[in-house]
């Protein structure tokens, strides 16, 4: 059985965003990177369907700038048999990163019965690299997953939707599979596997070898800027008596007429 | 000259402080006021691999250097100084087995504690014994193929639930630090008497107790290189353990750094959030000065004693140093938490009840500074 897990190294959620010099992406510089947290979860299942079918590999699948090798290493710690870095820029669109992911994946020269991804990655947000890789590859997939079963390659999915209701799939691998938080607990990589997982492959790829190129990019970033700055709040004092009827009538009147949100 | 982690020791940086973050600074406060004895967190801390990181890779540990050491000690610490002194004892009380045992030795001795979850007690400070260690009364008499262990040891880490403790006793308390000896003893062995554990004001979650030791009967096989020997050995199981302590003290200030910086980005005062105080700002930028250069001091000791260089004097800036800065520091996160500081509500109290443990234990301050002393006028 071929497992795939395909992760993103992300801004750590305590990092303060700054766009660049010319504005054209994030300053990436000053950044400590982690994995994207949705996908821990997806390295825990396919490491969990790994320890449950013998003779099973975990292959990390990443997409991104060469400088810093951490997630990889993270998921070889944490029990992946072998990892695969296409080396690129960081801004890549979506599009760009689920066909180079399908081209790490067909380089490997592996077969993939399973190919596990977090929902969303929380840089971008934009949720859209599970499905699209599942479209370019042909095969079913399923986001934002919180129950999975296997039983050999027919699959019990539950995804959640709106309202905290679950949706149920059955199907049959290969799929993908994009995972939620809830899916399971991340283990910690323990000390003897992060000695193991110097040792363990990493086959680095370029863009071309995935047969990506500037020609498969459909969204160019134009401009990142930050939020304009809130303006200061309003401040109302009812302290003194017989104030309090007229304080309440302004602040409704500019709840419903400047605010409008009654 | 190279100030970099290597790959690796970023790795194993980042687990260890997330573990730290994630299972045991949420609950450093409730094992504090509990005086709870965490069991399932350290088995599972040694699941990880984060515990007896000082055992050889031959006797089935990791054989770890000084330096990897003392950086998941730093990271254990951040989540609460008290139960990385469980933790660290155990390393404490294996190192003379480490440094001295023979090759049967670790094999019986130190092998088990990487196939199981085990608990280790050093044995050295008695009631009237503690700074100094050559003239410590417990006697070792001499039976046949056997040694008898009588006498009474004082504040021992981890004695209620030791499955092994290491004693340090002499054969003669006449002869001195030329008489010291240590042994290895099962902690099922008949005559073990245990005090009731005492209360503390920090490291709440620790076992102290006095250990007394009656006719304990052990077999000489048990000894640690040669009777007469401890001394030497007790010496270099400080060399190697006070860099450990050290960083213990580390991580328990770069803690309260953080959350000093925190706090004070969220306090408002005068219209602001303090850290936008001069005041303020000028303590952040003292503790932040005082936890680096303690690590860096941690560092050294323990890069020259990897080395194999002798680092006797390096290891006692460091432990001198970082003592006094994690008190320091410590202190002055309560003072920038103001009312709030001083309140069990908060965690910062803890943190300077917890900070001066680390002045005493493992040689006072006083002790190193008499240790740096005779090296400076040696020259």
């Amino acid at each position: 059985m071929n497992i795939f897990v395909c992760i993103k190294q992300v801004p750590d959620t305590e990092t303060k965003v700054t766009p660049n010099g010319d504005g054209s992406f994030i300053e990436t510089n000053s950044i400590k990177w982690i994995m994207n947290p949705y996908d821990e979860f997806a390295v825990e299942q396919a490491l969990l369907l790994k320890a449950a079918n013998a003779g099973a590999t975990v292959t990390v699948a990443r997409v991104g700038a060469v400088k810093d090798t951490e997630s990889l290493r993270t998921a070889l710690a944490m029990g992946a048999d072998d990892a695969i870095l296409v080396e690129a820029e960081d801004n890549l669109d979506s599009y760009m990163t689920a066909k180079a992911l399908k081209g790490a994946i067909e380089k490997s020269g592996k077969s993939a019965d399973f190919i596990f991804t977090g929902k969303q990655a929380i840089d971008d947000d934009c949720l859209q690299v599970p499905q699209l890789l599942g479209q370019m590859m042909n095969l079913p997939s399923v986001s934002v997953v919180v129950g999975f079963e296997a039983n050999d390659t027919s699959l019990t999915i539950k995804r959640e939707i709106e309202g905290g209701a679950l949706e149920i799939y059955e199907f049959s691998a290969p799929a993908v599979i994009a995972c939620n938080k809830g899916l399971n607990t991340p283990r910690y990589a323990s000390l003897p596997g992060i000695m193991k997982a110097k040792k363990k492959p990493l086959l680095q790829l370029s863009l071309a070898d995935v047969s990506v190129s500037a020609e498969d990019r459909r969204i160019v970033y134009t401009d990142f800027q930050l939020p304009p700055e809130k303006p200061a709040g309003k401040t109302f004092s009812a302290m003194e008596e017989g104030t309090q009827q007229n304080v309440v009538s302004e602040v409704v009147s500019l709840l419903r007429n400047e605010a409008k949100v009654i | 000259m190279d100030f970099s982690y290597t790959d690796e020791q970023k790795e194993i940086r980042e687990q260890v402080l997330k573990f730290s973050k994630n299972e045991i600074l949420p609950i450093a406060q409730e094992l504090d006021t509990h005086e709870t004895f965490p069991l399932d967190l350290l088995k599972n801390a040694w699941q990880l691999g984060f515990v007896n990181t000082s055992i050889p890779a031959e006797y089935g540990g990791v054989g770890f250097k000084t330096l990897d050491s003392v950086i998941i000690s730093e990271c254990l610490a951040y989540g609460c100084m008290g139960v990385n002194t469980i933790l660290m004892a155990n390393d404490l009380a294996l190192l003379p087995i480490v440094i001295a045992g023979n090759h049967e030795q670790k094999e019986r001795f130190l092998k088990p504690f990487t196939e199981d979850y085990k608990i280790a007690a050093f044995c050295l400070t008695e009631p009237g014994h503690g700074s100094d260690a050559a003239g410590v009364k417990t006697h070792f008499k001499e039976d046949g193929a056997d040694l008898i262990i009588n006498g009474e040891k004082m504040w021992i880490t981890n004695a209620g639930f030791a499955d092994l403790f290491v004693v340090y006793g002499t054969i003669d308390a006449k002869l001195g630090h030329k008489g010291l000896s240590a042994v290895v003893v099962d902690g099922k062995s008949q005559g073990i008497k245990l005090g009731k554990p005492e209360k503390k004001m920090g490291h709440k979650c620790s076992d102290t107790r006095s250990v007394t030791f009656e006719n304990v009967r052990i077999p000489k096989e048990n000894i640690l290189g040669n009777l007469g020997e401890g001394w030497a050995i007790a010496m270099k199981t400080l060399d190697h353990s006070r860099p450990l302590v050290a960083s213990s003290a580390v991580g328990g200030a770069q803690c309260a750094l953080d959350l000093s910086k925190k706090y004070a980005q969220e306090r408002i005062q005068f219209g602001k959030p303090i850290a936008q105080h001069q005041a303020i700002q000028f303590m952040l930028a003292d503790m932040a000065m005082k936890v680096e250069a303690s690590r860096l001091l941690v560092f050294k000791a323990a890069w020259l004693l990897d080395e194999g260089k002798p680092n006797t004097e390096a290891s006692s800036y460091a432990k001198a140093f970082a003592a006094d800065a994690c008190m320091e520091i410590t202190t002055d996160a309560v003072q920038i938490y103001g009312g709030y500081g001083y309140s069990k509500e908060y965690p910062v109290e803890k943190l300077m009840r917890d900070a001066k443990l680390i002045q005493i234990y493992e040689g006072t301050s006083q002790i190193q500074r008499l240790v740096i002393a005779r090296e400076v006028l040696k020259y």
